[in-house]
């Protein structure tokens, strides 16, 4: 969700898009304007058959204007009423006490009929450690008991305490509770360390690779994850992982660059414009990680300097063209990084409305029905998706203080 | 000075800088570590029996994990003076050092003898915020710590060729390590309430500071002064943040004037 007008000169003038970018760039009367659109696109996602649409947590940052995901997630709970609301996450170790975690995905959870899709990222360095002053070498143990909490607060049936080295409550019990029992779907939005996936697996959550920067580059991440997934003893369903990818749709692939290459390179080059350390303070990342990825951290700016469509293509950062091309490479990119669950960004830098329309319409119309059924051996597994409750209303068939004015509570 | 290793109750395994004889005198360093080059403990050495313990995390010492925050940091301390078999030692400590040392001394402080802190952290005013060293790219970080950034630079890397892309990650590991480590006292602001403990401290201390100190300015030296009533407030010419290593004679001179 990036804020469309940061101005040409903004990697010349400022050296961060996130943490100490100036406030003065953001004009709230724009953005009301900008929060709609992009409420609307959403909604607009449901009504072309997306399974589901989502969002997530950012802070002080010009292209994430959801420093809660929860608020715009309600909004969206009252206006669909079949996607699944992915709330890709709450960065639970920063929130104190993150019982309000458990309480405000439970309410979600209800308001939506049981549609939520719950993700527990550790957050960003810039978003967790620099922006909400959580201390690096600490945040993994702190992260891990805040996800202790509330999974007992939402499967505890009485109160109960909580003596936890960062977190101590005499009385936890979660109201309300989520629909989906024992919990909503788990997911674990991962950058690359790879401590996440024996915590994914030692709970049997879905782990989300989310990345800019394409299959080819995500591949060798998730072969390593399967690798482990394999070692640990556990099944090979696709479903276990998903993948974000930047996706631009047109009629063909000189039109795609035609329309989306200015506003996708806006993306690149003023919203991905971090400041290095913001990204790797120290004790952030374990010992291990660090070793496993070595300098590649350090590199990562270097390599997004001065990036062109024709690169962006090339080399799969991003899927762009035809609905020929578009359908190839991701049918690609699925079966390579064996994934069940894609997050398709249709929206990005500054793309004007119309545009995210455009895409996304042709992508829903010509794309997604030749995707739906790659895994057709995993076809009934539904350990990683919602389960809404049956008897669940369209909300705008019945409206509560309207038309039901007065109606007895059902019992 | 030659190294060895001290053990202590608690599990953690500290490699310990030592030489001279005299009176003990304990040097604590920040969160930068030891350099390779540690020229102003070999003068101090000449006049007194030094111990320059490395914290968890740094060089070779390990048992980090055990260590989360600013009481464990302070008993540690003293577990190392138990460790090392000392009584009563003067006990010097620089930047992140002396922050914990200022703590050890407000713990216990009929244990020690005399107390230096050399441009302490572990204050904060709000007129003065302290650059975050967290979030530095690397050639700053000799521009926030030297009088001399160019000479810095050399020390800190201690002659490491760093074109070298092994010795880069090698350097890049360890620099990485030691921080992590003293982010649990110095993030994300570099203050654990010490100041409400400070009327504690009874032993005579010295505070002493670079006058060009660009980390921790100069301002911070008086605040400590007239917090810990009777301290004696030197400041060095010539010198940043890191003045036992850019004055290393001067510091010296000023410590054994003030230890006797």
């Amino acid at each position: 969700m990036p804020w469309p007008y940061l101005p040409d000169d903004f990697r010349e003038r400022h050296r961060s898009v996130w943490v100490d970018i100036p406030n003065t760039l953001y004009d709230p009367r724009q953005g009301h304007h900008v929060y709609h659109t992009y409420l609307d696109q959403l909604e607009y996602a449901e009504a072309l058959g997306f399974d589901g649409i989502g969002c997530n947590e950012h802070h002080q940052n010009g292209y994430g204007l959801m420093p809660s995901p929860n608020l715009i997630a309600a909004a969206l709970a009252r206006r669909t009423s079949r996607a699944a609301l992915c709330v890709i996450g709450n960065s639970i170790a920063g929130y104190n006490p993150p019982i309000r975690v458990a309480e405000e995905f439970a309410m979600l959870d209800v308001i939506s009929g049981g549609r939520l899709i719950a993700g527990f990222p550790v957050g960003t360095s810039m978003d967790t450690n620099f922006c909400y002053g959580q201390i690096p070498a600490l945040t993994r143990d702190k992260y891990r008991e805040a996800h202790d909490m509330i999974m007992k607060a939402w499967a505890s049936t009485e109160p109960f305490a909580f003596d936890g080295k960062y977190n101590q409550l005499r009385w936890v019990n979660c109201w309300p509770k989520p629909i989906q029992q024992p919990h909503p779907p788990i997911y674990i939005p991962g950058g690359g360390s790879i401590e996440t996936w024996d915590f994914c697996l030692d709970h049997d959550y879905n782990y989300s690779y989310l990345s800019f920067f394409g299959y080819r580059r995500g591949k060798s991440l998730l072969d390593g994850y399967w690798e482990r997934v394999a070692k640990r003893g556990k099944d090979a369903s696709p479903y276990r992982a998903a993948f974000a990818q930047i996706i631009c749709v047109a009629d063909t692939d000189a039109e795609a660059e035609a329309l989306y290459a200015e506003h996708v390179l806006y993306f690149f080059n003023r919203c991905l414009h971090i400041f290095p350390p913001f990204a790797d303070p120290p004790g952030y990342r374990t010992m291990a990680t660090i070793k496993y990825g070595a300098l590649a951290q350090l590199m990562r700016q270097q390599m997004l300097e001065n990036l062109t469509w024709k690169q962006l293509v090339d080399e799969r950062f991003i899927i762009a063209g035809s609905p020929a091309t578009v359908r190839q490479q991701l049918e690609e990119c699925i079966k390579g990084l064996r994934i069940g669950h894609l997050f398709c960004l249709l929206h990005n830098g500054d793309m004007p409305d119309w545009k995210t329309r455009h895409s996304s319409k042709l992508f829903a119309e010509k794309v997604m029905p030749h995707l739906r059924d790659l895994w057709p051996e995993w076809k009934h597994d539904e350990r990683w998706w919602m389960h809404p409750m049956d008897e669940r209303r369209r909300p705008e068939e019945r409206r509560p203080g309207v038309e039901g004015a007065g109606a007895e509570w059902t019992r | 000075m030659t190294w060895g290793a001290v053990a202590t109750r608690k599990g953690t395994r500290c490699r310990v800088l030592e030489g001279g004889s005299g009176a003990p005198v304990v040097f604590f360093h920040g969160a930068g570590g030891l350099l390779r080059d540690n020229p102003f403990l070999d003068a101090l050495a000449r006049h007194y029996h030094v111990y320059a313990p490395e914290w968890p995390a740094y060089g070779e010492s390990t048992g980090d994990e055990l260590l989360e925050d600013m009481l464990d940091f302070a008993l540690h301390g003293w577990d190392l003076v138990d460790a090392l078999g000392l009584s009563r030692p003067h006990v010097v400590g620089h930047s992140m050092g002396g922050m914990i040392a200022a703590e050890m001394a407000c713990l216990a402080p009929r244990d020690l003898g005399k107390l230096v802190l050399a441009s302490p952290a572990g204050l904060w005013m709000d007129e003065h915020p302290i650059p975050d060293i967290f979030a530095l790219l690397p050639y700053q970080l000799a521009e926030v710590l030297f009088h001399d950034p160019e000479r810095g630079q050399a020390l800190l890397t201690g002659g490491a060729d760093l074109s070298d892309l092994e010795a880069l990650k090698e350097f890049y590991l360890a620099s990485q390590r030691r921080l992590a480590m003293a982010g649990k006292i110095l993030f994300p602001i570099p203050n654990r309430r010490l100041a409400k403990r400070l009327y504690r401290l009874t032993a005579e201390t010295l505070i002493v500071w670079g006058a060009g100190d660009r980390l921790i300015v100069p301002a911070y030296a008086a605040r400590w002064g007239a917090a810990i009533p009777g301290a004696r407030v030197e400041t060095l010419e010539g010198a940043g943040h890191m003045l036992p290593y850019e004055q290393p004679e001067a510091f010296t001179r000023v410590l054994a004037g003030f230890l006797g």
